[in-house]
């Protein structure tokens, strides 16, 4: 056997006393063993781990914690590994731990409507296992048939319906955690609310940066009896952008609201043929769940709104088959891309919405710069844009060209008042945006966050938050609401 | 002009932190009954000078405004666009502010159904203990750039730093509520309770009191009719003043002048048997308040509430001796204290107010 780290003599260490509690197969070393693991979702960004871990219990869990925080090893967590922003990139020097193995539900409480899961179970799971209790987990983010609802927590994944049912932190009541060190925490509870600090908040989202979830207890909430689609196509993006405006206007708030541009429903088009209008600017695509009497009241609604608000052509599915049917294209739209390019990068930033218009319009001069094109789709409800930038990574200088106009759309996004992650995460990809969207302070607080947690830094070191000294590398400019903080303030 | 204010709670801030001087971080008062007696030695910082809407477009669902805002006047700006804070926040006084609902963390009747304070807001700007002014968050409802500093304000009690602004997502008032009360016992209810929260309908507050359940049904007018004929019972006229009072403890169940507890429970808790006391249900369950004499079994209600997957809080009355919030374990009790040092170093934000070690 040989070992390909034999600088010093640490792995080979740190594989013998992980194999006195782990068995055999669940410590992989062996270049080729470790190659799937070397990138998540986000594969323009690999690195090989120099150990794989696959732990089943939380007791082994924390004994891997234990030996790394003795040893000063890097740990980063993994779920599914379907994370866009490279979240569970692995550390050269550290240990990468994939929870799949911790694939459990273990309890279904219908009456109290919880469920209490392992990380390594997938989001659908849970929603299948629940349904005949007429229950569901809420939160479906667009990988939810592979991602694990750990990976949701660190992500705070949200998904189509969240405007209405929200993200993972509104559907979350308790969570085991191990702190680098394995001590067991216990953070909220059975109950709606905890004494002390909210660190049920602080802990999801944190990208794996705080502590290693063992175990999560969901909330379900009943499945609506009905659901209904309005699908509006409009010549005109403004009007479009004006239309979701209108509908929140009216009180409503919709269980979904998607929108497409143009190319998108072409790529789309040409791939499911799901009968889009192909001379449309873009097209919206709003849902209704409920009762039936108030998916009624609200469809009809719904379709005068974009009446009114100047579509051109408006179709209401009128049973399951038809809605489903025009739910495919809104989700077969990163398919579609794949199809009409050899690669494409998935953004992800969030804008108020009555700066859609403006910032699509600024894509789209970016996208003529930049030579590549740009497919957008956006959840329209909560301003959250997925712009997809098309390129093709053989061509040599053509990903670092797509990077550096994925970076500005981000820019343009904080400018607008929004942030430069509605719901993939900083992960490694953000990383230097994060120098434009916060202030040096608000970054050192950041760091004392991770401190107070995990004070060595070896739990998913170097992600979600910039060292100031990058920043400064970087020359990246603080911007806050479009205009410069304290631009008299010496930059380092 | 505002900022003229800032820099001079930030002037303050430093200078109290060179002299270990703690401060009393103060907005409306109507709060200042809740948790810990601010220390003696505390000098007041009344922040309700910083006060105003910011901003505020319906269509977005967003509203900003300084903490020192008084939390009537969002609500009515709210409710003249026909939109609410569904988490329906308690006031107990009309000087409560926007800074010091957040800060409390409290949330009214609709909790159960529509979430708690920590889950509309969405950004917040705050003075850390250093006197930094600091931005988390932001106006848009998807944020995930950054630890959630913003939820961690919520029910922090002032704590971990000076809230000068918050963004709050904001939802449309229902077309129609109506209430309806059902006889039944405490035992029933529960079951009741959450049996009809496992079903889609539109109940947005339930309260059992003196052997009655109400439950507020909101939406579509023809949702609320389809839904109360499922429930049965009959319709409850005074309905809007009843949940008012729930809200606002003006109600006859907490006008005794005893101890009152608040203990947040797993909803499907069977009554507690805790003998003296008298028991107001919330949130389907999961929200109970106990009055209780004087001499509190303060152990027997603290170890009933853990059981059930809980925690007990005293809520009004208490003598100084009994801490306020329950215990926490070691573990987070570090992680708590670590956080206050790194927000506020030298430990003058409303020291003792949560917990007496910080």
């Amino acid at each position: 056997m040989t070992c390909n780290f034999s600088a010093s003599n640490m792995p080979i260490d740190l594989i013998k006393q992980l194999r006195t509690f782990l068995p055999q197969e669940s410590v992989l070393h062996e270049t080729e063993d470790l190659r799937p693991y070397e990138c998540d979702g986000l594969s323009a960004y690999r690195q090989t781990p120099m150990i794989v871990v696959l732990p089943q219990t939380e007791s082994q869990i924390a004994q891997i914690l234990q030996l790394c925080h003795a040893t000063q090893t890097p740990v980063v967590a993994r779920g599914a590994g379907t994370g866009l922003s490279g979240g569970a990139l692995p550390h050269a020097k550290g240990v990468l731990m994939s929870l799949a193995k911790l694939n459990q539900i273990l309890e279904i409480d219908p009456l109290t409507r919880t469920a209490r899961v392992q990380p390594g179970v997938r989001n659908l799971a849970i929603s299948d296992a629940t349904r005949p209790y007429g229950l569901y987990y809420a939160p479906d983010p667009s990988s939810q048939i592979a991602c694990s609802i750990g990976g949701n927590v660190a992500e705070n994944s949200g998904g189509v319906h969240c405007l209405k049912y929200g993200l993972t932190v509104h559907n979350i009541l308790k969570l085991r955690v191990l702190t680098i060190d394995g001590e067991s925490l216990e953070i909220g509870g059975d109950s709606l609310d905890s004494p002390g600090f909210d660190l049920l908040a602080l802990m999801t989202g944190s990208e794996g940066m705080l502590g290693i979830v063992t175990e999560i207890t969901v909330k379900l909430i009943p499945v609506p009896e009905k659901a209904q689609l309005v699908m509006a196509t409009f010549e005109d993006i403004q009007k479009a952008g004006q239309a979701v405006a209108n509908v929140i206007a009216a009180g409503i708030i919709p269980a979904g609201m998607e929108m497409m541009d143009k190319i998108t429903i072409h790529a789309v088009e040409a791939f499911l043929h799901a009968g889009y209008d192909l001379n449309a600017e873009a097209i919206l695509l709003c849902e209704s769940d409920g009762t039936a009497e108030e998916v009624a009241d609200e469809i009809e609604r719904m379709h005068s709104i974009m009446k009114s608000s100047g579509a051109t052509r408006i179709t209401t599915s009128q049973n399951e088959a038809e809605r489903l049917r025009l739910w495919a294209g809104r989700k077969a739209a990163f398919p579609a891309a794949g199809r009409v390019s050899p690669d494409y990068y998935c953004m992800d930033g969030t804008i108020p919405r009555k700066h859609l218009a403006n910032v699509l319009k600024g894509i789209e001069t970016l996208s003529q710069e930049y030579g590549l094109r740009c497919m957008n789709v956006f959840h329209a409800g909560d301003g959250n844009l997925h712009p997809l930038i098309l390129y093709d990574a053989n061509t040599p200088g053509e990903l670092e060209k797509t990077e550096e106009f994925g970076g500005k759309i981000l820019e343009m996004c904080i400018h607008a008042g929004g942030t430069i992650t509605g719901e993939h995460g900083v992960g490694m990809e953000k990383i230097n945006q994060m120098c434009t969207q916060f202030a040096p302070n608000e970054l050192t607080l950041f760091h004392s966050v991770k401190a107070a947690f995990d004070p060595q830094g070896l739990l998913n070191p170097g992600k979600a938050v910039p060292t100031l000294h990058r920043c400064a590398e970087l020359g990246a400019m603080h911007v806050h609401s479009g205009s410069e903080k304290f631009p008299d303030l010496p930059r380092f | 002009m505002q900022q003229v204010i800032i820099d001079q709670f930030s002037a303050t801030v430093r200078a109290a932190a060179e002299n270990s001087q703690p401060l009393h971080i103060r907005g409306g008062g109507s709060k200042s009954f809740y948790g810990h007696p601010p220390s003696e030695h505390a000098k007041i910082l009344d922040v309700s000078p910083y006060q105003g809407i910011t901003e505020y477009e319906p269509t977005e669902l967003v509203i900003t405004a300084r903490a020192g805002t008084p939390l009537a006047e969002i609500e009515s700006l709210l409710r003249q666009n026909s939109q609410m804070l569904a988490f329906e926040p308690p006031y107990f006084s009309e000087t409560a502010t926007l800074g010091g609902c957040v800060a409390a963390g409290l949330s009214g009747p609709r909790r159960a159904s529509a979430g708690a304070v920590r889950d509309f807001v969405l950004g917040v700007r705050i003075l850390d203990g250093t006197g930094h002014d600091l931005h988390f968050g932001g106006q848009v409802m998807k944020n995930v750039a950054g630890y959630d500093v913003s939820r961690l304000m919520v029910g922090a009690m002032g704590t971990l730093g000076i809230l000068l602004e918050v963004s709050l997502k904001v939802l449309p008032l229902p077309t129609v509520e109506q209430t309806i009360c059902l006889e039944m016992g405490e035992t029933e209810a529960i079951e009741y309770m959450n049996r009809w929260a496992g079903k889609p309908l539109s109940v947005s507050a339930t309260c059992h009191v003196n052997e009655r359940l109400y439950m507020r049904l909101s939406g579509a007018e023809s949702a609320v009719r389809a839904a109360h004929t499922q429930l049965g019972g009959e319709a409850y006229p005074a309905g809007d003043a009843f949940w008012k009072s729930v809200r606002e403890h003006s109600h006859d169940f907490f006008k005794p002048p005893v101890p009152l507890w608040r203990l947040s429970v797993k909803s499907t808790t069977p009554p507690l048997s805790l003998s003296q006391t008298k028991q107001l249900i919330e949130w389907n369950g999961a929200l109970r308040w106990l009055t209780c004499p004087k001499e509190s079994p303060v152990d027997t209600i603290r170890q009933a509430a853990q059981k059930a997957g809980g925690h007990a809080t005293l809520f009004r009355r208490h003598n100084c001796a009994i801490p306020v919030f329950q215990e926490l374990s070691p573990a987070l009790a570090g992680i708590h204290q670590r956080l206050k040092q790194k927000f506020d170093p030298a430990g003058i934000l409303n020291p003792g107010r949560l917990y007496p070690e910080f």
